[in-house]
């Protein structure tokens, strides 16, 4: 038995993006999912499964449905981090798959930016890392940037150049927070936080939701727009704390990628568009490697000179990403809307032709929790 | 991988204070000691109930060379007026655990992943004591 095109995405939406004055975390989550139901043309009362996570509300799930007003079969709250709600999906499709529940909502929302101006984390330092003070949670992607560089020779231009890319689809998307052009020279140019990390490495501090409504396939031409299958799922945790990551530069989207290709049946070549969770520059490089798409050690070269820029050799982050787009402390939801709206053919202006096949990717802590999700318009089923 | 049993070691653990405490304490008295695996051999840092390896409980505690190899290093930047600049280092060490840290006593671009270290027991930046490395053979 296997769960390949067994549920779908049958509605998305997007809410608060960019700056969201005077709301709460959770009334930016409400209007996603408000936003979504629409979407998918399924009322409220329809929903019997809701997944969340957020960063300061430790019982997030139980607060949603308190403001949704529901009685939820199962309330899903796993805290893996940003990459919770690709993992959500796949919980979604097993609870639909074994008729557990019928119609399961997927959500996020932060106010990060108008609130705090910086990312809000209930997260303190590790025992044995706190005496050093790295800066969380950035020191950790500069380790591994480090080790990337001494271990591959990869180099300050690839990890600017994965920068650069987003910026520029991110200038063919009106929703991206950040739409000016920028240089390598910019980034390279930029205030260094955490060697070899610079400001331009780092993901934007923006408000903003997401929500997605998941249903059996049998029932997802019901809805008003075309379904995108779930066509595979997988997930690695390699550690928590950046000092107990067995290879800083193998992370667990190696094993997350290929549970999820195996399951779909695909492999890397046949992916037409690909979203990845680009907390920092390295993450781009790191998580190509791991999910097949290149050699491991040769993501700089596969980056660089707008290898995944718009036209490009493979379309990454075709929103502009964490990087350039939205960035409200967990970004994983933003992965799947974004493949929804690329399969759907909603993409605009940075559409990718024909695409069919999309990669989802969440990064959860500090490289340390990777999941992975393969969707696909109907005619992949 | 066997099958783990319950044995003496787990009626022991019952009444002794867990191995966080007991790292902390040994570093309070200026000890820097890491736990070996009795059954299967490894060497375990941060320290643990049950071998991450084997999943035994007999794990002891002992005194590592303090030898170690720098794998990965990031200085944090910051004005002078708060503190100025740090480094932070991910140090395997001889055992082949790894630690995060701080080496004192050289610039920090020139430390680098290679770059052999040793470990004492120093201050952390929170005051209290920690392990703190510094190049072999002395400070440049
Ligand atoms: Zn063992």
């Amino acid at each position: 038995m296997s769960l390949r095109g067994k549920a779908a995405i049958v509605g998305a939406a997007l809410a608060g993006c960019g700056e969201a004055h005077g709301k709460s975390a959770m009334e930016i989550t409400v209007e996603a999912v408000h936003g979504a139901l629409a979407d998918a043309g399924v009322s409220l009362g329809d929903v019997d499964a809701i997944a969340t996570c957020q960063p300061l509300d430790m019982l997030s799930g139980l607060t949603l449905a308190q403001e949704l007003g529901l009685n939820p079969k199962f309330t899903m709250n796993n805290r893996m981090g940003g990459s919770s709600f690709l993992s959500h999906t796949l919980w979604a499709a097993m609870l639909l798959e074994l008729r557990l529940a019928d119609t399961v909502l997927i959500c996020y929302g932060s106010n990060q930016r108008t609130a705090s101006g910086k990312l809000m984390t209930a997260l303190g330092l590790p025992t044995y890392e706190a005496p050093y003070k790295p800066m969380f949670p950035l020191s950790s992607y500069a380790l591994a940037a480090d080790r990337h560089m001494t271990q591959f020779g990869t180099t300050r231009e690839q990890l600017a150049d994965v920068a650069v890319s987003a910026r520029a689809w991110a200038q063919k998307n009106p929703e991206a927070f950040i739409r000016d052009p920028l240089t390598r020279e910019d980034v390279i140019a930029s205030r260094l936080v955490s060697d070899p990390l610079r400001v331009r490495d780092c993901c934007l501090v923006t408000d903003g939701g997401g929500a997605i409504v998941m249903r059996r396939a049998e029932t997802a031409k019901d809805h008003p727009r075309p379904p995108v299958y779930l066509l595979g799922g997988g997930e690695g945790t390699t550690h928590r704390d950046i000092s107990e990551m067995p290879d800083l530069t193998v992370t667990g989207a190696a094993q997350s990628g290929a549970l999820a290709m195996g399951m779909a049946g695909v492999k890397p070549a046949d992916i037409d568009v690909v979203q990845l969770y680009d907390a920092f520059t390295i993450n781009v490089i790191l998580f190509l490697e791991d999910l097949g798409f290149c050699k491991k050690g040769e993501g700089g070269a596969f980056v660089e000179n707008g290898g995944i820029a718009p036209g490009g050799h493979l379309p990454v982050n075709t929103n502009g990403g964490g990087l350039s787009c939205v960035h409200p402390g967990m970004y994983g939801i933003f992965t799947l809307v974004e493949a929804v709206r690329q399969l759907r053919g909603d993409a605009g202006d940075r559409q990718i032709a024909g695409a069919e096949l999309a990669l989802a990717h969440g990064n959860g802590g500090v490289l340390s929790s990777q999941v992975t999700n393969i969707l696909g318009t109907e005619s992949t089923l | 991988m066997a099958a783990i049993t319950l044995d003496s070691e787990m009626t022991d653990m019952k009444n002794s204070p867990g191995p966080d405490a007991v790292f902390a304490a040994k570093l309070a008295e200026g000890v820097f000691e890491i736990q070996k695996c009795g059954a299967c051999g490894a060497h375990v840092f941060h320290p643990r109930v049950i071998c991450p390896t084997c999943g035994s409980a007999d794990l002891e505690w002992v005194a590592p060379t303090g030898r170690g190899t720098i794998y990965a290093r990031t200085v944090v930047r910051r004005k002078p007026e708060r503190g100025g600049d740090y480094n932070v280092v991910l140090v395997d060490l001889e055992e082949g655990v790894r630690m995060m840290s701080r080496v004192d006593g050289m610039a920090h671009d020139e430390i680098a992943a290679g770059l052999k270290v040793s470990a004492s027991v120093g201050e952390g930046a929170d005051g209290g004591p920690a392990v703190i490395f510094q190049p072999e053979g002395g400070v440049s």
